[in-house]
């Protein structure tokens, strides 16, 4: 058995995170990889394509009821999905109530400490939106994910949190080792994507390592609870997908320190792309429709 | 003048202040230095000034003696409300470790009408930090109600992971007030807020006036002479002693907040013609509230000594009418013999002895004229958690020369104890055995150690025989360092 390695998924909420990460995994089990799962977003859909269903039991609904994750197994709580993956959700509270975070924290100690992690080459986090708290952060942390891959788009507020996600890296980078692994765009089709993706990419000191075309039979393959590379895999979607899973393969040991830049320096990367107006030009578009309407 | 001015005398005062500071790093040296001084009078003022900067972060990194806003709610102002439940609510350490509250005397029967000195916390586990404990704490006020049918309500005392996590205690509250029908106040005194416990005891004060009296305030009937008795907690039964004056001078006393009191008497309390008020720092809060609302006005009163006593009693009887003035002059010489004899046995003990006082936010001003009444001398006094007015309210108090220190830290007070050795140290708990083991007396000035009551003419008498007790011991002739006898 090879080293095993770590990584999770990060970006913002809706970017795509959950979809990337599992039709990219599909792709790595057909490579021959032993896969864990660790689903860490109280909604728990981290691992629907893989398991076809939505995952009932999570970790923390099943401690709860039982008292604690004391009294739990792992067999309880890992599943088994496309060609052998193993799956699992931290799962968590209902929206606003209680604290998720602490639940994240609560799951994956006892994964590790159980025995989840042994037997596997890969175990992948997949983590809920931005870093909003220490819990979120826990993959980063102590010595878990090695690599983290960040999903992102074209679009402003997507950037915006592949650069804040990229400052919780860098925090822990130094203490716990962990490392940058790169971008993955999701297409949006916003202004000039691709090159916007590299342009930040290049700005954190790391690179672009997919770009992963739009293409609606993601979403047809989403609507049967399955994968591309499941549903369709003869398909150019798929064919992305496993593209991506070579790339991320290979680029193990090769993430970097993220250099994340200042809200201000992000702006100015905006309007250099033409897809924000500087102040003047914003004050000037403003007087001009004064005068139009006076 | 204390020895700190004396002539040939061991230490100048700002000398010793500056010998402490300098064990500190600069930047801590220069902030910690706004919170310690020495009692001067300048120019056109009546006494001397003790301002020093007060009621701000302590330092990370010494010891502070200051409890956090938990202690201010439920240990001060909440607690010792007897007929009510008071949930300690998150994991079990706080609940714990204020089981059997302060020593706030009450009677009834514990366990079927009171509750005073038992403890019910929520006793939170992970999965409750994790999915929120509000379903928990609505089975817990149903427990209770099942448990104590005879209880009058409950109050939720949050301890930090409530803020943390954000549970709706208020929702909770509310929705139990509805099948119940009973008093269920939700009190937002997480321990991080605030930098100190006069947060708690000024949250406890505003769920009060929102969650008792904006609903609840009965301000129907009532006499010409009704009071309350406001910020005496009842340790030792201090609120026994205070109330027997007031009642012997031909007043009605309503309610007393919070010692031995009941939801009824705050109910209540709003229909009495003066509130007055012992400890004006954890409650002068709903004073204030009352006199807006209903009128109500406020003075404060100090029961500490027979001068103060007597003052304080006459200063009452002022507000009413001559039959309370006469019976107020019958009081006070009903008590003077027992004064008399009182000071005749004590004083010529304790006469000159010098004593360190490191208190709340009233006794270290309230009880000095005690001490001055024995003929004792206050050489030094600090706040744990005061605020500016209450260091203003203090000069009077003070001699020229006193010590004054501001949240004080366990180096800071160890260190001046050991430079002036006074003759007795009052503090708390957490002073008394470090003060002893070297080789000076103490009193707990908190709790009154194992005793009381202190207030009142009943409660002098214990205090001075406290006092005379901690300072002539015979044992603190025992003890002599090896070195020394073998020399």
């Amino acid at each position: 058995m090879s080293q095993l390695r770590q990584i999770a998924f990060y970006g913002k909420g809706g970017i795509g995170k959950s979809t990337t990460s599992q039709n990219t995994l599909a792709a790595l089990v057909e490579m021959g990889q032993k896969i864990l799962i660790v689903g860490c977003d109280p909604k728990a859909d981290s691992t629907r394509l893989i398991l076809n269903t939505k995952l009932q039991d999570t970790v923390l609904h099943l401690a709860a009821e039982a008292g604690s994750v004391e009294d739990l197994e792992v067999e309880d709580v890992v599943k088994i999905g496309y060609k052998g993956i193993k799956c699992t959700e931290a799962g968590g509270p209902e929206p606003g109530v209680g604290c998720a975070g602490r639940g994240v924290i609560t799951a994956i100690n006892f994964l590790e400490e159980n025995g989840a992690y042994e037997d596997v080459d890969y175990v992948s986090y997949d983590v809920l939106g931005d870093v909003v708290c220490g819990g979120f952060a826990m993959p980063i942390r102590e010595n878990k994910a090695q690599e983290i891959y960040i999903v992102m788009s074209g679009e402003m507020m997507a950037l915006y949190a592949a650069n804040n996600i990229a400052k919780g890296i860098l925090k822990y980078a130094h203490s716990g080792g962990v490392r940058l692994g790169g971008l993955i765009c999701n297409e949006r089709r916003t202004d000039k994507e691709l090159e916007l993706s590299e342009a930040l990419a290049a700005k954190l000191g790391t690179k672009l390592i997919h770009f992963v075309p739009r293409d609606n039979v993601v979403q047809h393959a989403e609507l049967r609870r399955q994968t591309v590379i499941q549903y369709a895999p003869d398909s150019n979607q798929a064919a992305e997908y496993r593209e991506l899973a070579r790339k991320i393969h290979e680029n193990s040991g090769k993430g970097v320190i993220p250099t994340p830049i200042t809200m201000d320096e992000l702006e100015e990367m905006l309007i250099e792309f033409g897809i924000m107006k500087s102040e003047e030009e914003q004050i000037a578009a403003l007087e001009a429709k004064e005068e139009v309407t006076a | 003048m204390t020895p700190l001015d004396a002539p040939g005398g061991t230490v100048s005062g700002e000398e010793m202040i500056a010998e402490v500071l300098s064990a500190y790093p600069d930047k801590f040296a220069k902030r910690r230095s706004k919170h310690l001084t020495i009692a001067r009078t300048g120019e056109g003022e009546d006494a001397p000034s003790c301002g020093v900067k007060s009621n701000v972060k302590s330092i990370p990194g010494v010891m502070t003696i200051r409890g956090c806003a938990y202690a201010g709610s439920k240990g001060v102002v909440w607690g010792p409300v007897k007929d009510m439940v008071h949930i300690s609510h998150g994991p079990v350490g706080c609940g714990h470790y204020s089981w059997s509250q302060r020593r706030n005397y009450y009677t009834g029967t514990t366990g079927v009408d009171r509750f005073v000195t038992m403890q019910i916390t929520s006793d939170f586990q992970e999965r409750d930090i994790v999915f929120g404990g509000d379903k928990k704490l609505g089975i817990m006020i149903d427990e209770i109600e099942g448990l104590f049918p005879l209880n009058k309500g409950v109050t939720i005392q949050s301890e930090c992971p409530i803020g943390l996590i954000g549970d709706d205690i208020e929702g909770v509250a509310k929705k139990k007030m509805k099948d119940t029908g009973k008093t269920i106040v939700p009190v937002r005194c997480e321990g991080f807020r605030g930098v100190s416990q006069s947060l708690g005891h000024h949250i406890a004060n505003d769920t009060i006036r929102d969650w008792v009296l904006k609903d609840n305030a009965n301000t129907e009937g009532g006499t010409e002479y009704d009071v309350n008795v406001i910020g005496d907690y009842n340790i030792g039964g201090d609120a026994w002693a205070s109330r027997r004056l007031l009642e012997e001078m031909g007043l009605r006393v309503v309610a007393v907040w919070s010692g031995d009191c009941t939801l009824s008497e705050m109910e209540h309390a709003p229909k009495a013609k003066l509130n007055l008020i012992h400890c004006y720092r954890s409650m002068n809060y709903i004073c204030r509230h009352m006199e807006e609302t209903y009128g109500v006005p406020w003075m404060e009163f100090n029961f500490f000594g027979p001068t103060q006593i007597a003052k304080s009693l006459r200063a009452i009887a002022a507000q009413f009418d001559e039959t309370i003035q006469k019976k107020a002059e019958e009081v006070i010489a009903k008590y003077q013999p027992m004064v008399d004899a009182l000071l005749a046995k004590y004083k010529p003990r304790l006469e000159g002895k010098k004593v360190m006082l490191y208190v709340g936010g009233l006794r270290p001003r309230h009880v000095a004229t005690a001490y001055d009444d024995l003929g004792m001398e206050i050489i030094a006094t600090g706040y744990e958690f005061a605020h500016g007015d209450d260091y203003k309210r203090t000069s009077p108090y003070v001699k020229e020369g006193t010590l004054i220190y501001d949240d004080v830290t366990g180096y800071e007070l160890d260190h001046f104890i050991q430079k002036l050795r006074p003759d007795l140290v009052g503090s708390g708990i957490k002073e008394k055995y470090a003060t002893q083991k070297m080789g000076v007396p103490f009193r707990q000035m908190h709790s009154w150690d194992y005793s009381g009551p202190y207030h009142g003419y009943d409660g002098f008498a214990v205090f001075a025989r406290d006092m005379d007790m901690a300072i002539n011991s015979p044992v603190w002739k025992l003890p002599q360092a090896p070195w020394k006898a073998a020399s």
